[in-house]
C-alpha cells in the first residue's frame, strides 16, 4: 500500500493550486492510492544500476544562432489578457516577493 | 474518396478545392450536432484556404501534394486565430497568435483545415469523456465512445466527414480511438513530427501524427507534417521520410514477432483477429516469430507516473495571468487557485495531483525516478527484441469500442485501455493501428503494428499487406 | 564595524548575471533592457500552450567564457524545470540547471590577495518584472500589479560562491572583482543599477573554530553598498541574537535600503517543494572541443592581469588612479593607454582622461587613438592647460579629427613664457600679502595665485608652468 493520506493529497492540492472539496478530498485519496499501488510492481524492482531516461533520443546541443526574430505585436498578445492595464498583464495583489 | 485521389483530382484541375470544402461542411453539418465531432467549424478558414488552392491551380502554380484535401484537427494544435481549447474550459475562448509547424506544413501543402475536434479534457482520456464540451459519439455505433484523447479526429474520418485528420499520441491517444473507430491512426518516431504548438500534455511521450480511411492516405499525410523543426529541440534532425514510395514494398523475408504481453488479458475475439493478421503476414513471405517481452508489463505503471508529473508542469501556466480563464479573488495566489479549480475537469485535477505528488520531495526516487529507470528497461528491452526482429505485432486495444460510462467511475480502468499503446511511446519508438477484422457487435478491431525508431516505411509497408487482405476478404 | 571579539561571519554570495546575448535564452526576441512593456514577447517567452524553447548557442558560449575566466571545469550539462507559481513566470516554472550545471568548481583571485572559491556558474532564464499600483509603489499594499514579460526568457549566469567570505569588506571585493572579470569576459554589461546583475548573499556567524552556524539568505542586493550594509547589519543581528540566548532560524530575508536592515520573508518551512525534473523540451548539452576552444580563443586577458600591466606602465599607482585603472579596465578603453605608454607619452595623464573624459562620453568611436596620444603629449608638454586638453578631447569625441587643428581652432594657443611672465609679475604686485606668505613657505598660496592667472588668461596657461614662474620668482 501506498499508505497516502488525506493531508498529503491536501498539501499536494496547495502546491498545485487547486482547491478540493472534503468530498474530493475523500475521493482523490482513495483514488490516487489505488494508482499508486499498481505502481507497487514497479517498485520493488532493484534498479539500483539503471541509468534514468528522460529522452527517448540522444540528441545533444541542439542551439540556435543568436539572431532576432520579430515578436509578437502586444496588442495582440494583450487581446487574450484576462485584464489589462498600461500595456502590461494586470493581475491582483501579489502576496510575498518570488523565491 | 480518399485523399489521394481528391488532391490527384484538384491538381489536374478536374476537381475544385472549394466544392470539396462545401461537401466536406455538409458531412459535418449533418452529423455534428448528434456526434460532436467538432468543437468549432472554421468556415470562413476553410473556404479561403480552398480558395487559395482553387487560385493556385488555375494559374498553374503547384497547390501542394495535398491540395483541396479537407482535414480535421484536434482542438490541441494551435492554428492562428482559430479558438483552441483543449476541451478545457481554462483555455475557452482563447485564439492562438501563432500557428503549429505542422498546421504551416498542411497549409503549405494544400490541404485545408475544417476545424477543431473534440479531445478528452488536455488529451488525458481513452473515449473523450472527459472533455468539458460533452463527449464524442462513435459514428460506427454512439451509444459508444469513439476511443481518445482524439477521439474527435477520430470520428471526424470515421464518418467521412473529412478524409484526414491529425492527433496526438501519449500513451494511445491516435491508435485506440483508430481502433475503435475502424481507421487507420499512425503514432510516428518520437522527434519525427514537429511538437511546436502541439498544446504539451507530457512532453516527452507526446508525438502528432495521422489518421486516414486508408494506409496509404495516412503514409501521404505522415509525409507532408514529418521533417526537421528548428522550433523544436527534440525534433529528429533528418528531412521527411519517403513513406508513400514504399506502400507496396511487403513483408517478405521479415521477421514479425508476435508479442505475448501484447494480446494477453484481451478479449478473446481480438487475440483472434491479431493471431489472423499474423497468418496473413506469414502468407505474405513474413517469418512469425512468438516472442516475449515481459518488461512491458511494467509500461502501464511507469506511464502513469511520467506522464502526469510532465503534464502537472505543463499544466502549471493556466493560472488566469496571461489567457484564458480568470476567476477573481483579492490576491493573485487565490486567484490562481480560484481560476484552475473552475477551469480543469476532475480527470485533470487528478493527473495534475498524482504527477505533483510524484515529483514532490521525498518521493521523487520512489516514484518519478524509479519511472525513468523502468523507461530505460523499456526501451532496452524493445531495442533487444528488434535484434532479433524487424517488426511486432499485438493488439491495439483490448476490446471493441465500450460504452458510454463504463469506465469512468474508475480511472484504473480506464487507463486499462492503453496498455497495449503505452510501451511504444515510453520508447519513443513507432507503431500504428489498422483495421482488421470485426468483433462484437460488429465492431472494427485493430491490430498493432509497432518498430523502433524510423521503422515508419517498414510499418505503412506491412499494415499495406493487411489492408490488402482485409478488402479481399 | 567589527563583530564582537571571538566571533566571525560566513558569507557565500550568489550572483545573477544576465548575458549580454541579442536575443533571449530560448527565442529569437531581442534582449534589451528599457523597450516598451511587452513589446520584446514571442509565444515562446510567454509560455504560451504549445510553444517550445530552442537554446541560444551565444548564451552557451557566454557560460563557457565566464567558467574558463572563474577557472571552473566544463562539463556535460542538463536543464531542469523549477516549479513553482509566481505571476511574472510565465510557465509558473523556470528553466534553469540543477545537478549538472554546465560550469562546477572554480575560484576567483580577490586585489587583496584572498581566493574565494567558485563551487558553480549555471544557465537559467530570467523572469518578467512586476510594477505593484497602490499607495507605496512597493509590494506590501499594492491593490494591483502589472506584468511585463520584456525581460522573461532573458539569459542568466548564476554564480555561487562557497562559503568563503569573512567580511562585508571583502564580499564587496568578490562582487566588485567578479563584476570586472565578467565584463572583461564580454557576457555581462555589469549594470547593477538596471538589474542586470543581481546578488543574493548566505549570511551565518559563528564563534570562530566553531563548525558552521545557521544561514540566511538576504535578496535584493542591487548595489555594491548595499551588499556591504546587509552584511554587516545581518551578522550583528544574528551576534546579537544569540548572545541574548535567541537561536537563528534558517529563513530568506529581505534588505530595505531605506531602513538599513533585513527582515523576514519566509522562513524554511515555508520553503517551496520547487519538485526540480529534467526539462523534457531540451536535450543535454555537451560542448565538443572545438567549440570550448573557440570560446577560449575569443577571451582576452583578466582585469587583475590587465590591472597589473597598467600599475607596471605607471611604476607606481595612487589609490585615485588604481580607480581610475579599474575604470579604464572596465569599459575596455586600455588602449587608449597603451597607445600613450608606445609613443612615449604620460601615461598618468592618460589614464586620467581615459577614466575621467573619454568614461563620460561613453562613445568613444570617433576618438582615434592617435588623436588622443597627440594631445596628451600636447598637454604633458605645456602646450595645452588640463582645461584646455579636455575641452579638445571632447570635441575630437564628438565629432572626430585632428587635436592640433581643433586646438588652433578654439583658440588655445599657448601663452608664451614672455607673457605668462609678465601676468604673473602684474599679479604679485596685486597681492602683496598673499607673495609675501608664499615666499615665507605656504606653498598652498600656489595655488591662490594659479587661479589669478587663469581668470586673467581665460584658462589659456599651463598649471605647471604658473608653478614653475611662481617658485622662480619666489
Amino acid at each position: 500500500m501506498s499508505g497516502l493520506t488525506r493531508t498529503e493529497v491536501a498539501h499536494v492540492a496547495k502546491l498545485a493550486r487547486l482547491r478540493l472539496s472534503d468530498e474530493e478530498l475523500d475521493l482523490f485519496t482513495v483514488q490516487l492510492a489505488r494508482i499508486l499501488d499498481h505502481a507497487a510492481d514497479m517498485q520493488s524492482l532493484d534498479l539500483a544500476d539503471v541509468i534514468a531516461t528522460a529522452h527517448p533520443y540522444d540528441l545533444i546541443n541542439v542551439v540556435r544562432e543568436d539572431v532576432v526574430r520579430p515578436s509578437l505585436a502586444r496588442d495582440a498578445v494583450l487581446a487574450a489578457a484576462p485584464d489589462a492595464e498600461d500595456g502590461c498583464f494586470a493581475v491582483p495583489r501579489i502576496m510575498g516577493e518570488a523565491p | 474518396m480518399n485523399a489521394i485521389t481528391m488532391a490527384e483530382g484538384v491538381r489536374a484541375g478536374e476537381l475544385s478545392a472549394t466544392t470539396l470544402a462545401q461537401e466536406s461542411l455538409e458531412a459535418i453539418r449533418a452529423r455534428n450536432d448528434e456526434l460532436n465531432v467538432f468543437l468549432h467549424i472554421d468556415e470562413d478558414g476553410a473556404m479561403a484556404a480552398a480558395a487559395r488552392v482553387d487560385d493556385a491551380v488555375a494559374r498553374g502554380a503547384d497547390p501542394g501534394r495535398l491540395a483541396g484535401v479537407p482535414i480535421a484537427l484536434k482542438d490541441n494544435l494551435c492554428q492562428v486565430g482559430v479558438p483552441t481549447t483543449c476541451s478545457s474550459r481554462i483555455l475557452e475562448g482563447w485564439r492562438p497568435p501563432y500557428s503549429a509547424t505542422v498546421v504551416d506544413r498542411l497549409l503549405g501543402a494544400g490541404a485545408v483545415p475544417m476545424g477543431k475536434t473534440n479531445l478528452d479534457e488536455f488529451a488525458m482520456g481513452s473515449s473523450t469523456e472527459t472533455s468539458a464540451f460533452g463527449p464524442t459519439r462513435n459514428p460506427l455505433d454512439p451509444t459508444r465512445v469513439p476511443g481518445g484523447s482524439s477521439g474527435g479526429s477520430a470520428a471526424a474520418v470515421a464518418a467521412a466527414m473529412t478524409p484526414l485528420a491529425l492527433g496526438s499520441d501519449t500513451g494511445g491517444s491516435i491508435r485506440q480511438p483508430a481502433a475503435l473507430c475502424g481507421i487507420v491512426g499512425v503514432k510516428p518516431t518520437y522527434g519525427l513530427v514537429s511538437r511546436y504548438g502541439l498544446i504539451a500534455f507530457a512532453s516527452s511521450l507526446d508525438q502528432i501524427g495521422p489518421f486516414a480511411a486508408n494506409v496509404a492516405d495516412a503514409a501521404l499525410l505522415l509525409e507532408v507534417i514529418a521533417g526537421h523543426d528548428p522550433m523544436d529541440s527534440t525534433s529528429l534532425p533528418e528531412p521527411s521520410p519517403n513513406l508513400v514510395s514504399h506502400l507496396d514494398d511487403g513483408v517478405a523475408g521479415q521477421r514479425i514477432g508476435l508479442v505475448r504481453e501484447l494480446i494477453d488479458g484481451a478479449d478473446a475475439e481480438i487475440v483472434d483477429a491479431v493471431e489472423r493478421a499474423a497468418a496473413v503476414l506469414a502468407a505474405a513471405g513474413a517469418t512469425i516469430v512468438e516472442l516475449s517481452i515481459p518488461e512491458l508489463r511494467l509500461g502501464l505503471s511507469a506511464y502513469y507516473l511520467i506522464a502526469p508529473a510532465e503534464a502537472s508542469s505543463n499544466l502549471a501556466r493556466y493560472d488566469g495571468v496571461r489567457y484564458g480563464l480568470r476567476v477573481d479573488a483579492d490576491d493573485v495566489a487565490a486567484m490562481n487557485e480560484a481560476t484552475r479549480t473552475a477551469g480543469f475537469g476532475a480527470e485533470v485535477k487528478r493527473r495534475i495531483m498524482l504527477g505533483t505528488y510524484a515529483l514532490s520531495a521525498g518521493y521523487y526516487d520512489a516514484y518519478y525516478g524509479q519511472a525513468l529507470k523502468v523507461r530505460t528497461q523499456m526501451r532496452d528491452a524493445f531495442r533487444r527484441a528488434y535484434e532479433d526482429v524487424d517488426l511486432l505485432l499485438g493488439a491495439t486495444t483490448p476490446s471493441v469500442a465500450f460504452t458510454f460510462g463504463s469506465k469512468t467511475n474508475d480511472p484504473m480502468a480506464m487507463y486499462l485501455s492503453d496498455v497495449f499503446t503505452i510501451p511504444t511511446n515510453l520508447a519513443g519508438e513507432a507503431a500504428l493501428s489498422v483495421p482488421f477484422g470485426r468483433g462484437e457487435a460488429d465492431l472494427p478491431i485493430g491490430v498493432q503494428l509497432l518498430g523502433p525508431g524510423r521503422s515508419e516505411a517498414r510499418l505503412f509497408a506491412a499494415a499495406t499487406v493487411l489492408e490488402d487482405a482485409e478488402r479481399g476478404s | 564595524m567589527t563583530l564582537p571579539a571571538g566571533w566571525e561571519m560566513v558569507v557565500g554570495l550568489e550572483v545573477h548575471t544576465e548575458l549580454r546575448t541579442a536575443t533571449k535564452m530560448f527565442c529569437g526576441c531581442a534582449n534589451a533592457f528599457g523597450a516598451e512593456a511587452n513589446t520584446n514577447v514571442c509565444p515562446v517567452c510567454l509560455g504560451l500552450p504549445g510553444s517550445l524553447p530552442v537554446l541560444n548557442k551565444q548564451a552557451v558560449s557566454m557560460a563557457m567564457a565566464i567558467g574558463m575566466a572563474l577557472h571552473a571545469t566544463i562539463a556535460p550539462s542538463t536543464f531542469h524545470r523549477k516549479n513553482y507559481f509566481y505571476p511574472d513566470m510565465p510557465k509558473d516554472f523556470q528553466i534553469s540547471q540543477y545537478d549538472l550545471p554546465i560550469n562546477s568548481g572554480g575560484y576567483l583571485d580577490l586585489p587583496d590577495g584572498s581566493r574565494v572559491s567558485i563551487e558553480r556558474a549555471h544557465l537559467e532564464e530570467d523572469t518578467g518584472k512586476s510594477t505593484h499600483l497602490g499607495v507605496s509603489g512597493r509590494i506590501h499594499g499594492a491593490e494591483r500589479s502589472l506584468v511585463d514579460y520584456n525581460r522573461s526568457g532573458v539569459p542568466l549566469v548564476e554564480i555561487v560562491s562557497g562559503p568563503d567570505i569573512r567580511s562585508a569588506a571583502q564580499a564587496r571585493l568578490y562582487a566588485s572583482e567578479l563584476r570586472a572579470v565578467l565584463i572583461a569576459t564580454g557576457a555581462s554589461d555589469g549594470r547593477m543599477e538596471e538589474g542586470s546583475m543581481r546578488i543574493d548573499a548566505n549570511v551565518s556567524v559563528r564563534r570562530s573554530g566553531d563548525p558552521f552556524g545557521t544561514r540566511c539568505e538576504i535578496k535584493n542586493l542591487n548595489s555594491l553598498r548595499s551588499l556591504h550594509r546587509a552584511i554587516e547589519f545581518e551578522a550583528e543581528r544574528q551576534v546579537a541574537l544569540i548572545e541574548g540566548g535567541g537561536v537563528v532560524r534558517q529563513e530568506t530575508r529581505h534588505w530595505d535600503e531605506t531602513v538599513g536592515a533585513t527582515s523576514t520573508m519566509r522562513v524554511k518551512e515555508e520553503a517551496e517543494d520547487y519538485r526540480y525534473f529534467r526539462e523534457p523540451d531540451l536535450v543535454d548539452l555537451a560542448p565538443d572541443a572545438d567549440w570550448q576552444r573557440s570560446v577560449a580563443e575569443s577571451l582576452g586577458p583578466m582585469p587583475a592581469e590587465r590591472r597589473a600591466a597598467m600599475v607596471a606602465l605607471l611604476g607606481q599607482a595612487s589609490d585615485a588612479q588604481r580607480d581610475a585603472i579599474d575604470v579604464v579596465i572596465d569599459l575596455g578603453l586600455e588602449r587608449y593607454v597603451h597607445a600613450t605608454a608606445a609613443a612615449g607619452g604620460d601615461v598618468a595623464i592618460a589614464v586620467a582622461r581615459v577614466a575621467n573624459e573619454l568614461a563620460a562620453a561613453g562613445d568613444v568611436s570617433k576618438l582615434m587613438e592617435d588623436a588622443f596620444v597627440a594631445t596628451v603629449a600636447m598637454e604633458s608638454r605645456g602646450q595645452l592647460s588640463a582645461t584646455q586638453s579636455k575641452a579638445v578631447l571632447a570635441d575630437l569625441l564628438a565629432t572626430g579629427g585632428d587635436p592640433v587643428a581643433v586646438a588652433a581652432a578654439k583658440g588655445f594657443e599657448q601663452l608664451s613664457d614672455d607673457s605668462l611672465g609678465d601676468i604673473v609679475a602684474t599679479l604679485i604686485a596685486a597681492h602683496p600679502d598673499e607673495w609675501a606668505r608664499f615666499c615665507a613657505g605656504d606653498d598652498k598660496l600656489a595655488q591662490f595665485f594659479i587661479g589669478l592667472v587663469m581668470r586673467e588668461t581665460r584658462g589659456r596657461a599651463n598649471g605647471k608652468a604658473v608653478i614653475a614662474e611662481l617658485h622662480a620668482r619666489r
